[in-house]
């Protein structure tokens, strides 16, 4: 078993709270993994990416070869669209319908999601709109994070008790909430897929 | 065994603590920044009492490093790999005093130049210091390299360099610890002229290290970071580098490559590995990233008529960071493409963050600037660099740290006045202040805008050695006080700071403008740490 996964967005949208939640999951069922991020300038807005691959056997590269990833995870649409050599072609794209425009030419966001329609396997998912209905817009990371379990090989129940423990310390209101942005999710993505 | 889930520079940071080191040193520079928070944050670092605070520059991080080596603990100084270029006169000369507690200067290359101004290959500088170089490649070699590391350096008298690149620097793979070693106790070198580098002393020391060189070799060879693999088919070998080795093994996933390999983690590159592959092989690939450092050491080293190819040859390309994908067109093997990046998807730089003072900063300059011809502006190496890009399109360089005040000097002498400098404060007490003290002693007509946030913002927000400092530091090289001035980069300011550029471009002398808002950035993590305090005051 192999996932080779790449996680999109834009500095500061944090991509890297959803890998390391993921990557907890994974070693916790004692496998192996490499996760790539991006530090540094990129972090101030502008496209960032991360590489995680998670296996049950030793993993070479930190960065997944072209045409070899078995899910773009992205919390924006355009950022979903950038990765595409880097998808196998029996891989998903897992992505948020909200866009993030933070530039002055920031494409139609129409044409945007048409695009993400045109690939032959995709999970479009308004994960803002879905966070805001459960009460809180900053949960559209964990939504996401639900939208793309179907997909990574590791049971839901793991990654939802993953989410539990990250946010244990902001007691059991914070966790509720964290758990059904990430069942909501989960029901989309396997509705839709 | 219980596995930690590490980036490489936390590795690195744990491999130290577990090392027995007394004290990190080091300036924050990205992908080597989190070596040294991650010791800041350490429990039993702290426990310890082990020193971490950051260093005005990577020069002064290194003195003090070799300092603490000197005093006979052990210690580990961390950098990017233009930082090693501000230590450079203290990491050569280091060599030739020797150690006395184990040194290891972490430096992190970043090919590809994802946060800097070239892609420099340390190896070089680690092959003309002449000390061994160790090259992880991987995040646990790179721990058990790192706490290895200060024995190494003693038991051979030199500094040791770890030579990382920003993909290991920053992956996370799980990471087993070994048994935390103990500190050093205080002692002093037993050789009172060892760190006297007068020329008598300094000639015999240099020779004493030419002599070591053979030594350093014959570790490399025995080193278990590096290994000779023979293979089956004798027309090709491929000697890989550090993380290299990595992109190699992803391209025969069932450990099937037929082909002699050599795995070259430890440096100097030990001759013999070379005679014996010279001596099976007809052609030898050299995977590294980086310079072609080895590439050009095995094409003179080979005894033999060998065809060498790598980045040299075009086998490889010549500049940014190596992946599967260009390590498997190197072996001829196919690669896989997923589908094209539709035409719509646009660029997405880096941006100054919503709220930065910065941004309020460079519409008062553009505004006050407006009536000059363009190309007036000097600046550095910090988030105001995005300065260069629209919508401000206000600054004209970007160097390396401190070059903002001292180019525009430059320029001013040669008649380009108004001539303007735009520097951070952690720059500036980084690289800054002796270009300041240049200006000031040659009475040069510039404007020095010191963009005060209140931390190093490009790299996360660290400490800054500026805080609190500024107007006196600027007074004691010597600016006059009056044209010392001080304004809150705020909108509804607009005006006035637009009306002190003016005012301070009419002075003909050395004027500092400064400009003082917390980083936004660090003022959110500062509301919700205090918020958190609030919440939970026990804690």
């Amino acid at each position: 078993m192999k996932t080779d996964i790449i996680l999109a967005g834009v500095g500061g949208q944090g991509i890297l709270s959803i890998a390391s939640i993921i990557g907890d999951a994974a070693i916790n069922e004692n496998l192996f993994l490499k996760q790539a991020e991006t530090h540094g300038m990129s972090q101030r807005g502008g496209a960032v990416q991360s590489h995680l691959r998670i296996s049950d056997s030793e993993i070479a590269a930190d960065l997944i070869p072209m045409g070899k990833a078995d899910l773009i995870l992205s919390v924006e649409p355009m950022e979903a669209l950038r990765y595409l050599p880097f998808l196998s072609p029996e891989g998903y794209v897992v992505t948020n319908t909200t866009p993030f425009i933070n530039i002055p030419n920031y494409p139609d966001v129409e044409a945007v999601l048409a695009e993400i329609k045109k690939q032959p396997r995709f999970v479009a998912i308004d994960a803002d709109k879905i966070a805001a209905e459960i009460g809180n817009k900053r949960a559209s990371n964990v939504v996401m994070l639900g939208a793309a379990t179907p997909f990574l090989n590791i049971e839901p129940e793991k990654i939802e008790a993953g989410i539990a423990h990250i946010f244990s310390r902001k007691g059991e209101a914070v966790v509720e909430m964290n758990r059904k942005a990430f069942k909501a999710g989960l029901d989309f993505a396997m509705a839709n897929k | 065994m219980q596995k930690n889930l590490f980036l490489g520079v936390e590795a690195i940071g744990q491999g130290a603590i577990d090392g027995g080191i007394s004290g990190v040193y080091a300036y924050p520079g990205t992908p080597s920044t989190e070596i040294t928070e991650f010791i800041q944050e350490n429990e039993l670092a702290i426990e310890k009492g082990i020193r971490s605070k950051w260093s005005a520059n990577e020069k002064t991080a290194y003195e003090a490093a070799l300092g603490m080596s000197y005093a006979g603990k052990r210690t580990m100084v961390c950098m990017k790999h233009v930082g090693l270029n501000v230590a450079a006169d203290a990491f050569i000369n280091s060599a030739i005093t020797g150690i006395n507690g184990g040194l290891i200067i972490t430096v992190a290359d970043d090919p590809s130049m994802h946060s800097s101004q070239n892609e420099q290959d340390s190896r070089f500088y680690g092959k003309f210091a002449m000390i061994p170089i160790l090259e992880p490649s991987n995040q646990q070699e790179a721990y058990d390299m790192v706490r290895e590391g200060f024995e190494l350096s003693e038991k051979l008298e030199v500094p040791v360099m770890v030579r990382i690149t920003t993909r290991l620097a920053h992956s996370r793979a799980g990471v087993i610890r070994s048994e935390v070693l103990a500190e050093n106790d205080m002692v002093l070198p037993t050789d009172p002229s060892q760190f006297v580098l007068l020329p008598a002393i300094a000639r015999r020391r240099y020779k004493g290290l030419l002599e070591k060189q053979e030594l350093f070799e014959k570790t490399a060879k025995k080193s278990k970071y590096n290994e000779y693999i023979k293979g089956e088919d004798k027309s090709f070998g491929i000697i890989a580098c550090g993380i290299a080795y990595n992109y190699l093994k992803e391209n025969y996933p069932k450990d099937d490559c037929s082909y002699t390999i050599l795995k070259l983690s430890q440096y100097p590159v030990p001759q013999k590995f070379l005679d014996k592959m010279a001596k099976r092989c007809e052609e030898v690939l050299v995977l590294e990233e980086g310079y072609p450092v080895v590439e050009e050491h095995v094409k003179a080293a080979f005894k033999k008529d060998v065809q060498v190819s790598g980045r040299l040859s075009g086998a490889l390309p010549r500049d940014g960071e190596l992946n599967a994908d260009l390590v498997a067109k190197a072996l001829g093997k196919e690669t896989q493409l997923g589908a094209d990046v539709p035409e719509l998807v646009v660029n997405r730089p880096p941006a100054l963050c919503q709220g930065c003072g910065h941004q309020d900063m460079y519409k008062a300059l553009n505004e006050a600037l407006d009536k000059y011809t363009k190309g007036r502006v000097f600046s550095d190496i910090g988030c105001y660099t995005l300065g260069a890009l629209p919508p401000y399109k206000s600054i004209y360089s970007c160097v390396d740290m401190g070059a903002s005040v001292t180019m525009a000097k430059g320029a001013a002498d040669a008649g380009l006045i108004p001539a303007v400098a735009v520097i951070g404060d952690s720059t500036f007490t980084h690289s800054g202040i002796t270009g300041l003290l240049d200006a000031v002693n040659d009475e040069a007509n510039i404007v020095v805008v010191i963009s005060d946030n209140e931390s190093v913002s490009m790299t996360g927000g660290q400490d800054s050695s500026a805080l609190g400092k500024i107007e006196s530091i600027c007074a004691g090289v010597g600016v006059d006080p009056n044209h010392i001035r001080v304004l809150t980069p705020l909108k509804k300011y607009h005006e006035l700071m637009v009306q002190t550029f003016e005012e301070e471009i009419a002075y003909g002398g050395v004027s500092v403008i400064v400009f003082r808002r917390e980083c936004i950035q660090a003022a959110a993590k500062r509301l919700r740490k205090e918020k958190k305090m609030k919440d939970n005051p026990n804690k």
